[in-house]
C-alpha cells in the first residue's frame, strides 16, 4: 500500500498541475494525419518486394506551458501503418518530456529530439537521436531518445550536458519493404552490442555552442553506443537471403561545427572524429569525416529566392566506409517562391568524385487551402557500378507523394 | 540611441526647444521629424502582440495567417523580435528571430519544428514578401531612423488632421524601394499613410494605418494596417490584438534557444 501511494500522489499532482496550467495560445492538441504513396520506377531485386506502397501516418502533439512558459509539458506520439512493409508499420514516442527554463539554465527530462549541425548533404555531427530510417533514407526522421538534458547559459556560450539512458536501434525496411541493402535483409530482432549492458548502456554527451560575431561555433563530444551500426553477415540457417546483423559499437565521437554568414553567403563546416567504430564487428579504427561548403542566395525582384548550394563530403575510410559520402560533391538549389502557398523546391545531385556514381534528390512542397500540404519527393541513383556503395540501391529510384492534413 | 545622438546633438537640441520645422533644409526638416517620431516610440522596454494577417488576391479570395510577436528594445542598436507562427497550421511552431541593426544587415534565424533545427538565414531578402503577403520583410521589421535619409515635402490635411508629408530614401541598396512618401500627423507623430515606390520609381503600394490606440500613456499603436498593391491588385490587412507592454521580457527570451521553446 505504502509504496504505491507516492506514485499516485505524484501522478495526481502532475495531472492537477497540467489542468490548472495557464492557457497559452499554443496549449492543447495539434498535429497532422497524412497519406503517403511510395512508387518505385524499376522492378525490385527481391521477389517479395513491391512496386508501390500506400501508407497512412499520424503525429499528434499535446503541449502545455505554465509559469510564463518557463515550465512545459510535451507529448508527441507517431504512428504509421504501411502496406506490405511490416517494419515500416511502426509506432514511436517522438516527445514525452517536461521542460524547465530559468535565467541561466534549462532542463529537459524525458523523451525528446535534439538537432546538432549546420550542413545540408548529411548530418555528421548530429548523434543524439537514432535515425528512423524506414520513414526516410535522408536521416532527417529521428526516433525519440530518453534523456536528461541540462543547458547552462552564460556569456561564454551555451553548454549542453546529456545523460542518455536507453538505446534505440535503427529501423530498417522489412522483407517486403524498399529500399533494402541489395538482396540482404537486416536482422533487426537480434542486434549485437559491444557493451555488455547492450541497449541499457548509459551514453553521455556534451556540446558547447557560441556565437562570435558573424560566426557560430560548436564543439561536441559523445561517448557511448554508436547510432550507426556496423554489419556482420550471417549465413541463413534456413534457405533464404543472407542476413545482416547490426553491431552497435562503443564509440567516442567528437564533433566540430562552424558557420559564418556574410551577406548572401552562408559558409558551413562539419567535421567528426570517431574512435572505436567497428565496421564488421571486429576491426576497430579511428577516422575523420567532414562536410563543408556554402549556400548563396539570390533574390529576384518579385521576392523569389534562388539558393545555390555546394558541399564537399569526405570520409577518411574511403571506399571501405559504409556510406555514400566518402568523396562526394553535392550541387543543389533551393527555390523559395515566397507565395501564398509557401511553395518550395529543393533539388540536388551528389557526385562521386572518384567514380561515375550519382544520386539525386528533389523535394517539393506546397500548401493547399489553409490546412493541407502536398509534398513530392524523388530520389534515386544513376551511373552506379558494382562496387559502389549506391549499387545496392540501383533498382530503388522512387517517387513519394505525401498529402497531409494539419489540425 | 547613443551613437546616433552624438551625431545629431545640435539638431536634437533644436527639436526639443522648438518645433522641428525650424530646421534649415528640407533634408534636416525631414530628419528632425523622423527623430522626434522615433523618440516618442523610445523607452517601451518590451512588448508583445498578436497579429492576424488577411491576404486578399485580385479575385477577392482571402487566406489568413495568425502570428504572435515579442519585441525587445535594445539600447544603441535595432530591436530584437521573435515571431511565432500559429496559422496556417502546417507552419505552426515555426519561429523567426530577428536582431535588427541600425546599419548593415539584420541577423535572422528560422526554427523548423519538424527537424527541431535552428537555421541561420542570410537576411538579404528584405524586399521579399513576408509569408506571401504584400508586406515585405523591410516593411514589418523594426523601423530605425538610420535606415533612411529624409526630405520634408509639405504640410497637408489628411482626413481632417494636420500632417507632415516627407519622403524617405532607404540607405540599404537591397531595399525594394527608391523612396517612400510618409504622411505623419503633427499631433502625435504617428504614421497615417505611406506610399512605396519601386526600384523603377513607380507607385507600388500604399499602406494606411487605422484605429490608433495609446498604451502605457505614451505609445501609439495602429490596430489595423492595410497594404494595397497597385500593380497586382492584391492587398493584405494586419489586425493587431492583445498589445502588452513591459511584460518583463529579457535577452534570454530572444536567443537561439528561445526559438525552440516557441510554441
Amino acid at each position: 500500500m505504502h509504496t504505491g501511494l507516492p506514485v499516485i500522489r505524484t501522478a495526481l499532482a502532475l495531472g492537477t498541475l497540467l489542468l490548472c496550467a495557464g492557457n497559452s495560445l499554443a496549449d492543447g492538441w495539434s498535429g497532422d494525419v497524412a497519406t503517403q504513396w511510395n512508387a518505385f520506377v524499376k522492378e525490385p531485386l527481391a521477389d517479395e518486394q513491391h512496386r508501390s506502397y500506400l501508407s497512412v501516418s499520424a503525429q499528434p502533439e499535446y503541449y502545455r506551458e505554465w509559469e510564463d512558459g518557463s515550465r512545459s509539458f510535451q507529448f508527441e506520439p507517431f504512428a504509421r501503418v504501411s502496406q506490405y512493409d511490416s517494419k515500416r508499420t511502426h509506432v514511436d514516442i517522438r516527445e514525452l518530456n517536461f521542460g524547465m527554463v530559468e535565467d541561466n539554465w534549462e532542463l529537459t527530462a524525458g523523451i525528446s529530439k535534439v538537432f546538432w549541425g549546420m550542413t545540408e548533404s548529411q548530418h555528421l555531427v548530429d548523434i543524439i537521436n537514432q535515425d528512423d530510417l524506414v520513414e526516410n533514407t535522408d536521416g532527417e526522421d529521428k526516433l525519440g531518445q530518453p534523456m536528461l538534458n541540462l543547458t547552462l547559459v552564460s556569456d561564454y556560450g551555451n553548454l549542453d550536458l546529456f545523460v542518455l539512458p536507453g538505446f534505440r536501434t535503427r529501423t530498417f525496411a522489412g522483407p517486403e519493404g524498399r529500399p533494402r541493402f541489395g538482396f540482404q535483409l537486416v536482422d533487426q530482432n537480434n542486434p549485437e552490442y559491444e557493451s555488455g549492458a547492450e541497449e541499457k548502456h548509459i551514453d553521455l554527451a556534451a556540446r558547447w555552442f557560441q556565437m562570435i560575431g558573424d560566426w557560430e561555433v560548436a564543439v561536441s563530444q559523445f561517448r557511448g553506443t554508436s547510432r550507426e551500426p556496423g554489419f556482420m553477415l550471417k549465413s541463413p540457417g534456413a534457405p533464404g537471403s543472407p542476413q545482416l546483423v547490426p553491431f552497435y559499437s562503443q564509440i567516442n565521437h567528437t564533433g566540430l561545427e562552424i558557420q559564418g554568414v556574410f551577406g548572401a553567403w552562408l559558409w558551413k563546416f562539419e567535421g567528426i572524429r570517431v574512435n572505436g567504430f567497428k565496421e564488421r564487428g571486429v576491426k576497430s579504427r579511428s577516422y575523420f569525416a567532414s562536410d563543408f561548403g556554402f549556400e548563396y542566395t539570390f533574390v529576384l525582384e518579385n521576392g523569389f529566392e534562388i539558393g545555390a548550394l555546394m558541399e564537399y563530403n569526405w570520409d577518411q575510410r574511403g571506399r571501405d566506409a559504409f556510406t555514400q559520402f566518402q568523396n562526394d560533391v553535392l550541387v543543389g538549389t533551393r527555390l523559395t517562391f515566397n507565395d501564398v502557398q509557401s511553395t518550395q523546391i529543393l533539388a540536388g545531385v551528389m557526385i562521386d568524385a572518384g567514380s561515375a556514381g550519382r544520386s539525386y534528390n528533389v523535394e517539393a512542397e506546397r500548401r493547399i487551402g489553409d490546412n493541407w500540404k502536398l509534398s513530392l519527393e524523388a530520389r534515386g541513383v544513376f551511373h552506379v557500378k558494382p562496387g559502389d556503395f549506391l549499387y545496392q540501391f540501383r533498382r530503388d529510384n522512387s517517387l513519394r507523394i505525401n498529402l497531409a492534413r494539419y489540425f | 540611441m547613443k551613437t546616433f545622438l552624438t551625431f545629431t546633438l545640435p539638431l536634437l537640441a533644436s527639436v526639443s526647444m522648438s518645433t522641428p520645422l525650424l530646421a534649415e533644409t528640407p533634408e534636416e526638416q525631414g530628419m528632425a521629424i523622423a527623430v522626434e517620431a522615433d523618440s516618442r516610440d523610445n523607452g517601451f522596454g518590451d512588448f508583445s502582440a498578436d497579429m492576424l494577417m488577411i491576404l486578399k488576391n485580385k479575385q477577392g479570395e482571402e487566406s489568413t495567417r495568425q502570428l504572435r510577436s515579442k519585441n525587445l528594445e535594445v539600447e544603441n542598436d535595432g530591436d530584437k523580435s521573435l515571431t511565432i507562427f500559429d496559422k496556417p497550421r502546417d507552419v505552426q511552431g515555426t519561429a523567426l528571430l530577428t536582431f535588427t541593426h541600425k546599419t548593415g544587415s539584420d541577423d535572422q534565424w528560422l526554427y523548423l519544428p519538424a527537424l527541431k533545427r535552428v537555421k541561420r538565414i542570410a537576411s538579404n531578402n528584405k524586399s521579399g514578401p513576408f509569408m506571401g503577403s504584400e508586406f515585405a520583410y523591410e516593411d514589418i521589421s523594426s523601423q530605425e531612423v538610420e535606415k533612411y535619409t529624409y526630405k520634408y515635402l509639405r504640410d497637408e490635411q489628411l482626413d481632417g488632421e494636420d500632417v507632415f508629408v516627407f519622403e524617405r530614401y532607404p540607405v540599404d541598396k537591397k531595399s525594394g524601394y527608391t523612396r517612400q512618401v510618409v504622411w505623419m500627423d503633427k499631433s502625435e507623430y504617428r504614421e497615417r499613410k505611406i506610399d512605396y515606390y519601386d526600384r523603377k520609381n513607380s507607385l507600388l503600394k500604399t499602406l494606411t494605418f487605422n484605429d490608433y490606440q495609446q498604451y502605457e500613456g505614451k505609445f501609439w499603436k495602429a490596430s489595423a494596417m492595410n497594404m494595397v498593391n497597385h500593380q497586382t491588385g492584391k492587398s493584405t490587412r494586419l489586425v493587431w490584438n492583445n498589445y502588452r507592454f513591459n511584460t518583463g521580457l529579457k535577452d534570454r527570451d530572444f536567443d537561439r534557444n528561445s526559438l525552440k521553446r516557441a510554441h
